[in-house]
C-alpha cells in the first residue's frame, strides 16, 4: 500500500516535468534517426585521382574498372603533382598512378607497378580503399589475361561468405548497437537525479521520518522509470525493424527479457550515481562522464573488443552495455544463441544486484 | 574598473561552485585523463588476436604453409582445428571464432599441377566492419603466399604489380587517427560538464534571479559563466595533448599556434552551446537532457568514428552545425599532415560563428526563460 502511494508520487513527478518523458521517447527517436540514416562505415563513391601519364588500350581498360565500380568516383588528372595537391586538400582520398613506361614494360612482361597512394590519416577508410583497389586490379588482370589468351595464374583465390549480414550493411549492426547506447542513456538519465534531488530539497529527510523502508524507496524509484524506459525500448525496437529494416532473427521474448535486464542495470547505475553524489549537480556531471562515452567506445558496438589490449578488455567487463550489445547483435542478426544469451544475461543480473545492493546499503545507513 | 572587478568576483564564484566540492573536483579532473588512456587503447579499428578456426581437408604442404602464415599473423589467433563442416556453424554462432578458414581436399595437388585452388573464408558478419577488415587481412596473407608460390615454382610473374603506399600514416595505425580525435571528444565533454548545468542549477536554486537584479549586465554574467569553461577546457586540452604526444607517441607535425587557435574557437563554440542549453532550462534534469541531446549527436556526426563522407547528403549538411566536426579536422590534420593555417582556414570561421550565435543566444535566454 505504502509502495503504491510512493509510486504514484513518483509518477506524478514524471508527468509534471516533461523532461523525463522526453528522455524516454524523444531521445531514442532522435538518436535512432541520426544513427540509422547518418552513420555508416560503408565507404562508397570515394573520390580518387587517376593519373595516366601515357594513355593506351591497357591503361584505358584498367581505368574503366574504376568507373564501373560503385566504390569510386575517379577524377582524371594530368600529373602526379596535381593529384598530390588534390590529396593534400582532401579533395581525393587516394591516387592511382600509371607511369609513362607502363604499357612498354607491360608488353615486355616486366611486371610494371601500378602505384596506389592512399591518404592514411583515416586508417580504417584507407584499408577499405586498399581492399577495393585490389579488387579492381585483380578483375582487370583476369579480364585482360582472358582477352589475350593468357591463362592467368593466381594460385590461391579467396572465396568468402559473410554470415548474418551477407550484403555487409553496416546499418544492420550499428542500429542494434545504438539501442544499447540509447537504453544506457534512458536508464541512467531518468534516475541519475531522482535521489540526489530528494536530498537536495530536503524531502529525503522528510521521508526518513515516515514508516517507508529503504526497499520501498528504491522500488518506488525504479518501477515508474522502468515502465517509461521499456516504452522507450519498444519505440526503438519498432523503429529499427520497420524504418531501418534491420532483420529480426531471434525471438522477441528473449530480446524483451534481456532488454528489461539491461534497463534494470542502467536504472541501477543511475540510482547509484544519484545516491552517492547526493547533489544533482555532481550526479549530472558524473552521468555525462560515465554513461555515453563508455557505452559508445567500450561496448564492442563500434570497436571490436577482442582487438583491444587485455587490461582494456578487462575494463570493458565493468560496462553493462558490453553484455547487452552482444545479446542485441546476435538477437537481431543471428537468432537465439543460448551460449551467448545466458552468460551475458547472468552478467547483467549480477551487475543489477551489485548496484541495487550498494544503493540499499547507502540508503539504509542514512535511515538509521 | 568597477565592472571588471564585479566580473572577476563572478568568475571566482563560478570556479568555487565547480571546484569547492571534492566530488565535483574529481569529476572534472579525473575522468578525462582516465578516459583518454582507456579509449586511446580501446578505440582502434586495427585487428589484433582475432580468433579463427581452420577446417583443413588437405594434407599437402601448400595448406600447411598457408595455415602457418595465418597463425604467424599478429592479427589472428588460431583457436580450433575443425574436423567436419558441421563444426563450422556452432563455432561462428557462439562467437568462439570470428572466421573459419576452409581449405578443400586437393588444394596442394591442384597447385602443384599448375592449377588454381579456392579457399573459403566464412566470416561472422554481426559486426560488418570487422568482417570487411578480416577479409582485407586474409587477402593480404593470400596475396603474399601467391607471390612466393609463383616465384618458387617458376610460374613467372604477374603482368603488373600493385604497389600500395599510405601517406601521413605509413603503417595505417588507426590509433594515430583516433587518439587525436579523443582530444576533441574529451574537451567537448569537459566543457559541457562545466557549462551546461551552471545556469539551470542557479535557476533551480533561485539564485539566478538574484544575479539578474545585481548591476551585472547579461554580458557580464555571460563572461563570468564562460571563463571557467574556457580555462578548464584549455587546461585539460593541454594535458590531453601532452599525453597524446608523450604517452601514445602520435607524431605532432603541425603548428601549435594553429592548433591552439582552433582549440580556443572550439571551446568558445562548445561553451556557447552549453550555456545556451543551460539558460533555456529551468531544472538541472532538463539541462542534463539538453546536454545529452547535443552531445550524443555532436559526437556521432562529427566524423570521430565514422567518416562524414559516408553519410547521406542531408545528414552531411546537418554536420555543418557541429563544432566538433571542424575541430576534429584541425586536430587530426595538424597532427599527421602538419597542415597549415591556409589549408585549415575553412574550419576556423564556422566555429567562430557558432560560438558567437550561441553565446548571444545564451545571454538573451538569461532573461527569457523558455520553459
Amino acid at each position: 500500500m505504502r509502495l503504491k502511494g510512493f509510486v504514484k508520487k513518483e509518477t506524478l513527478q514524471i508527468i509534471r516535468d516533461p523532461s523525463s518523458i522526453a528522455i524516454a521517447f524523444v531521445l531514442p527517436i532522435i538518436l535512432l534517426l541520426i544513427f540509422g540514416y547518418g552513420v555508416s562505415l560503408d565507404a562508397k563513391r570515394i573520390p580518387i585521382a587517376v593519373v595516366v601519364e601515357k594513355p593506351g588500350p591497357e591503361t584505358n581498360q584498367f581505368i574503366a574498372g574504376f568507373r564501373r565500380s560503385e566504390y569510386f568516383i575517379p577524377k582524371h588528372m594530368r600529373t602526379i603533382q596535381e593529384a598530390m595537391k588534390a590529396m593534400k586538400k582532401a579533395q581525393v582520398n587516394g591516387v592511382v598512378w600509371l607511369r609513362e613506361n607502363f604499357a612498354r614494360e607491360y608488353h615486355r612482361k616486366d611486371s610494371p607497378p601500378i602505384s596506389l597512394l592512399v591518404n592514411g590519416v583515416d586508417a580504417n577508410t584507407a584499408k577499405i580503399i586498399e581492399g577495393y583497389v585490389q579488387g579492381v586490379w585483380l578483375n582487370w588482370l583476369e579480364q585482360h589475361g582472358l582477352q589475350n589468351g593468357i591463362h592467368l595464374k593466381i594460385p590461391v583465390q579467396v572465396g568468402y561468405r559473410i554470415w548474418y549480414n551477407p550484403e555487409v550493411r553496416s546499418r544492420n549492426y550499428l542500429v542494434p548497437g545504438i539501442i544499447a547506447v540509447i537504453m544506457t542513456l534512458i536508464g541512467a538519465l531518468l534516475t541519475a537525479l531522482v535521489i540526489a534531488r530528494e536530498w537536495e530539497r530536503g524531502t529525503m529527510e522528510a521521508m526518513l521520518v515516515t514508516p517507508i523502508t529503504a526497499r520501498e524507496i528504491i522500488l518506488g524509484k525504479i518501477i515508474p522509470y522502468f515502465i517509461l524506459g521499456m516504452g522507450g525500448f519498444m519505440l526503438s525496437f519498432l523503429v529499427s525493424i520497420f524504418l531501418f529494416n534491420v532483420p529480426m532473427r531471434g525471438s522477441f521474448l528473449l530480446l524483451l527479457g534481456s532488454s528489461s535486464l539491461f534497463l534494470l542495470a542502467s536504472l541501477g547505475m543511475g540510482l547509484l550515481i544519484s545516491t552517492l553524489a547526493k547533489s544533482q549537480f555532481v550526479a549530472a556531471q558524473v552521468s555525462i562522464v560515465v554513461t555515453f562515452l563508455p557505452a559508445f567506445i567500450l561496448s564492442g558496438f563500434i570497436f571490436e573488443i577482442s582487438s583491444m589490449p587485455w587490461p582494456i578488455q578487462a575494463i570493458t567487463h565493468l560496462i553493462p552495455a558490453r553484455y547487452y550489445v552482444s545479446i542485441l547483435q546476435s538477437a537481431f542478426l543471428a537468432g537465439d544463441i543460448w551460449k551467448i544469451f545466458i552468460p551475458n544475461a547472468v552478467a547483467l543480473i549480477l551487475m543489477t544486484i551489485f548496484f541495487i545492493g550498494i544503493i540499499h546499503k547507502k540508503t539504509r545507513k542514512r535511515l538509521d | 574598473m568597477r565592472v571588471m572587478s564585479r566580473i572577476m568576483a563572478l568568475i571566482v564564484k563560478e570556479f568555487l561552485a565547480l571546484l569547492k566540492d571534492r566530488k565535483g573536483r574529481l569529476v572534472i579532473i579525473l575522468p578525462p585523463i582516465a578516459q583518454l588512456i582507456v579509449f586511446g587503447y580501446a578505440a582502434t579499428f586495427d585487428l589484433n588476436h582475432v580468433k579463427f578456426a581452420v577446417f583443413n581437408e588437405d594434407r599437402g604442404i601448400a595448406a600447411r604453409d598457408l595455415i602457418a602464415r595465418f597463425e604467424g599473423s599478429k592479427a589472428f589467433d588460431l583457436v580450433a582445428n575443425l574436423q567436419s563442416d558441421q563444426q563450422i556453424t556452432p563455432i561462428i554462432d557462439n562467437r568462439d571464432a570470428l572466421f573459419v578458414l576452409h581449405i578443400g581436399q586437393d588444394c596442394t595437388r591442384k597447385l602443384l599441377s599448375g592449377g588454381q585452388c579456392t579457399v573459403q573464408v566464412l566470416v561472422d558478419g554481426r559486426n560488418s566492419n570487422t568482417a570487411l577488415l578480416i577479409l582485407n587481412y586474409v587477402r593480404e596473407i593470400i596475396y603474399r603466399f601467391n607471390e612466393e608460390w609463383t616465384a618458387n615454382h617458376g610460374l613467372g610473374t604477374l603482368p603488373s604489380r600493385l604497389d600500395i603506399r599510405a601517406w601521413f600514416n605509413p603503417n595505417l595505425e588507426s590509433r594515430w587517427f583516433i587518439v587525436p580525435g579523443i582530444i576533441a571528444l574529451l574537451s567537448l565533454v569537459v566543457t559541457l560538464i562545466v557549462t551546461s548545468l551552471s545556469v539551470a542549477r542557479e535557476r533551480e536554486a533561485g539564485t539566478f534571479d538574484q544575479l539578474l537584479v545585481t548591476p551585472l549586465r547579461p554580458v557580464d554574467i555571460l563572461v563570468g559563466k564562460a571563463v571557467p569553461g574556457l580555462v578548464i577546457g584549455l587546461f585539460e586540452g593541454t594535458f590531453i595533448l601532452l599525453l597524446t604526444v608523450l604517452w601514445f607517441r602520435v607524431p605532432f607535425t603541425g603548428s601549435l599556434l594553429v592548433l591552439y587557435s582552433g582549440l580556443v574557437l572550439y571551446l568558445m563554440a562548445a561553451i556557447g552551446i552549453g550555456l545556451m542549453i543551460s539558460s533555456m532550462c529551468s531544472t538541472q534534469q532538463q539541462a542534463l537532457l539538453g546536454g545529452f541531446l547535443f552531445l550524443v549527436p555532436a559526437v556521432i556526426l562529427s566524423g570521430f568514428a565514422t567518416p562524414i563522407e559516408n553519410m547521406p547528403p542531408v545528414v552531411q549538411k546537418i554536420t555543418y552545425l557541429d563544432p566538433m566536426r571542424y575541430f576534429l579536422v584541425i586536430v587530426r590534420r595538424s597532427f599527421l599532415e602538419g597542415a597549415s593555417l591556409d589549408v585549415l582556414f575553412n574550419q576556423f570561421w564556422p566555429m567562430a560563428i557558432i560560438g558567437l550565435v550561441t553565446l548571444a543566444a545564451a545571454a538573451w535566454f538569461f532573461r527569457h526563460k523558455v520553459y
